[in-house]
């Protein structure tokens, strides 16, 4: 990418980049700056003390700390799943490789509320999973492991989308040279690929707990909506607003606002950091 | 033997790369892999180093059967084709990776990588990264990170490959010296039959997954096996019938065959003309100055040749015509090559001889 618009034409007049660069701010103003700002306003526009109130309250902790659940568990299951399936796909061949990396991406192609739909099918009680979890006492549906079930479901495809191609540029001799002086697999992952993959990986975490955080209709499906015991922090934003809690609704989006803002910033530090490694070291 | 392959074969799917792969060498031996491009050199490097089975056949390290073998416990130290560095580890711990992985005491790797970086001549670039390494430099560290744990067998793929005609002719030599200093058992992958040449103590030349022919350098040269050699090594020139040529009228008609520079005589005017029975006018139609001599290119009745032309002489311009004798060629029959003399000079073994 050029940037800085150094390989633009020589002589090319300059209101063409200037239109653009017109309209995207103004895109930018209308469609992002304005509404982070309402929403921010309206948190804090009857007082602190309000704002405070409502993201204190017992509910709003409640869910903070549901949100904070499926998002680490969803970052470091996809993780785990992001970096297995990228090793396989870029290292192996093997049948069925075609139909995994689709499948990775279903999660994307799908609409949430429909993968909620699909864990509703699969473990609720029109399943016929639904005696056997039940005669165990475990609930899915409406309970905690739904939600995190559902907030991993859409954020499959992160890990291994982000890994996938920086694997296959890198290729594998690094690796076959280290397994020909005996090295095994732990070390070889840990000492050769991961280096390679790190920036990639905690680029790819950090746009999957964005996410994680802010899912509502998968979730929003499988929840039930049960104050204090299913609702994550969108949900009970949702509550509250359906029930003109105005104020109080604002506040706790501003929770997540803020979440954005530092997962934002790490994101950028991360890419800075990267691309300052890159040119230094790795061609 | 050292090492020894035994009916190797290998496909790719339905592409055969390697067929009926048979060769040993000796203990100590500096070998070469030469062979056109697609003709299977690498896949013959991996799978000696147990980087690719074979589907058939056996391989043989020091006497040991090693096909099902692990890569790692048949002692074979690999310099990939772009040298393969790990890129985010620093030179001294590029070399050190192999003892490190074997566990060894850090004051015994400390002394070995030293003593590699002394031998590769890099003792103050143990801190940097591969990325800040030129090519030659980069190809002496793999080197080093392949000799570390001290293996019985080194494998080369293409050494020279990525590094700049110059540096490049340096550096064969040191790795020449280098190899035999320490006299270990290594295979180096080349398409270039100069350095084939120049570096190896032994050739092996491959062709189509095949192995056409084994030799030290001038046995290959002057007793080419196949017609395939004949043609790869030397700069031969093809010749679809030898028996248009003078002097080879006896030959049987459509006999393809090979004529290389040394064995044609251009006679430069004022000449004494020997066998005035067999010399023929060829045209020059291109004149290369290569350094000890001239390069001469001829057409021959159609037939383009190449030739040899001492520096002593007045040389011939583009367009003239010279007086060619060709007292020598290949002869292709069955797959097999045999050395034809020109009938004149077999007639009259007096006078004079042409050696080359
Ligand atoms: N993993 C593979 N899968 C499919 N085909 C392969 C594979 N490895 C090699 N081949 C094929 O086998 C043939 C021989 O390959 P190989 O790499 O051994 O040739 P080479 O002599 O080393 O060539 P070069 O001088 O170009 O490196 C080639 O036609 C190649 O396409
Ligand atoms: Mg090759």
């Amino acid at each position: 990418m050029s940037g800085k618009g150094k390989n633009a034409p020589r002589g090319a007049s300059l209101w063409v980049p200037r239109l653009f660069i017109g309209i995207s701010a103004l895109f930018a103003a209308v469609m992002l700056i304005l509404p982070l700002a309402v929403v921010l306003t309206e948190a804090f526009s009857s007082g602190l003390q309000v704002f405070l109130r409502a993201v204190s309250d017992i509910y709003a902790r409640k869910a903070l700390f549901l949100t904070l659940e499926a998002t680490a568990a969803s970052v470091f299951l996809n993780t785990v799943f992001g970096l297995a399936a990228a090793w396989v796909v870029t290292r192996y061949s093997f049948a069925g490789k075609g139909v995994l990396t689709t499948l990775i991406d279903i999660p994307f192609a799908v609409s949430p509320v429909i993968a909620g739909m699909i864990f509703i099918l699969t473990f609720g009680r029109l399943s016929w999973l639904h005696p056997v979890l039940e005669e165990h006492g475990i609930r899915i549906v409406f309970a905690t492991p739904g939600i995190i079930l559902a907030t991993v479901f859409v954020t499959i495809p992160f890990v291994a989308r982000e890994v996938i191609p920086v694997l296959e540029a890198r290729g594998t001799d690094e690796e076959q040279a280290a397994v020909l002086m005996g090295a095994g697999f732990f070390t070889i992952f840990r000492r050769v690929t991961f280096p390679h993959i790190r920036w990639a990986l905690l680029y790819s975490v950090i746009l999957c707990a964005a996410r994680a955080m802010g899912e509502f209709g998968a979730v929003s499906v499988v929840s039930g909506h049960l104050r204090g015991k299913t609702n994550t922090l969108p949900l009970h934003v949702e509550i509250l607003y359906s029930e003109y809690q105005f104020t109080a609704a604002f506040a706790v989006s501003s929770l997540l606002v803020a979440g954005a803002v530092i997962i934002l910033t790490a994101r950028n530090i991360v890419e800075f950091a990267a691309r300052k490694e890159d040119s230094l070291n790795v061609h | 033997m050292y090492i020894e392959l035994r009916d190797i074969n290998k496909s790719f799917g339905d592409f055969q790369a390697s067929r009926s792969v048979s060769f040993g060498i000796a203990r100590g031996t500096l070998a070469a892999l030469l062979g056109p491009s697609g003709s299977g050199k690498t896949t013959i490097l991996r799978m000696i180093a147990g980087l690719e089975t074979p589907d058939s056949g056996d391989i043989f390290i020091n006497a040991r059967r090693v096909n099902d073998l692990a890569p790692s416990v048949r002692g074979i130290g690999f310099v990939f084709q772009n040298y393969a560095l790990f890129r985010y580890m620093t030179v001294f711990d590029n070399i050190a990776f192999g003892l490190r992985v074997k566990k060894e005491k850090a004051a015994a790797i400390r002394a070995r990588v030293e003593e590699l970086l002394e031998l590769i001549g890099l003792e103050d670039f143990g801190k940097r990264h591969p990325a800040q390494l030129s090519g030659g430099q980069k190809q002496r560290v793999a080197f080093a990170r392949a000799l570390a744990p001290n293996p019985g067998l080194l494998l080369l793929d293409e050494p020279f490959a990525a590094i700049d005609a110059k540096v490049r002719r340096e550096l064969r030599v040191w790795l020449r010296d280098m190899i035999r200093r320490l006299g270990i058992t290594s295979i180096f992958v080349t398409h270039d039959q100069d350095e084939a040449i120049e570096v190896a103590d032994e050739i092996i030349v491959t062709n189509k997954g095949r192995v056409e022919q084994l030799g030290a350098p001038p046995d290959l040269y002057r007793e080419p096996a196949t017609p395939f050699v004949a043609d790869f090594i030397g700069e031969s020139a093809p010749v679809e019938n030898i028996a248009a040529f003078r002097g080879f009228e006896a030959n049987v008609q459509g006999t393809p065959g090979a004529v290389r520079p040394e064995f044609l005589k251009v006679f430069a005017v004022g000449d004494v003309i020997q066998y005035p029975n067999s010399v023929e006018d060829a045209v020059v139609d291109d004149v290369a100055f290569r350094g000890a001599w001239l390069e001469l290119g001829l057409v021959l009745r159609g037939i383009r040749l190449t030739a040899r032309y001492s520096l002593e002489k007045q040389p011939p311009r583009i367009g003239d015509f010279v007086k060619v004798l060709v007292y020598r060629l290949y002869a292709f029959e069955d797959g097999k090559v045999s050395l034809r003399r020109n009938a004149e000079l077999n007639a009259s073994r007096h006078g004079y001889s042409y050696s080359i």
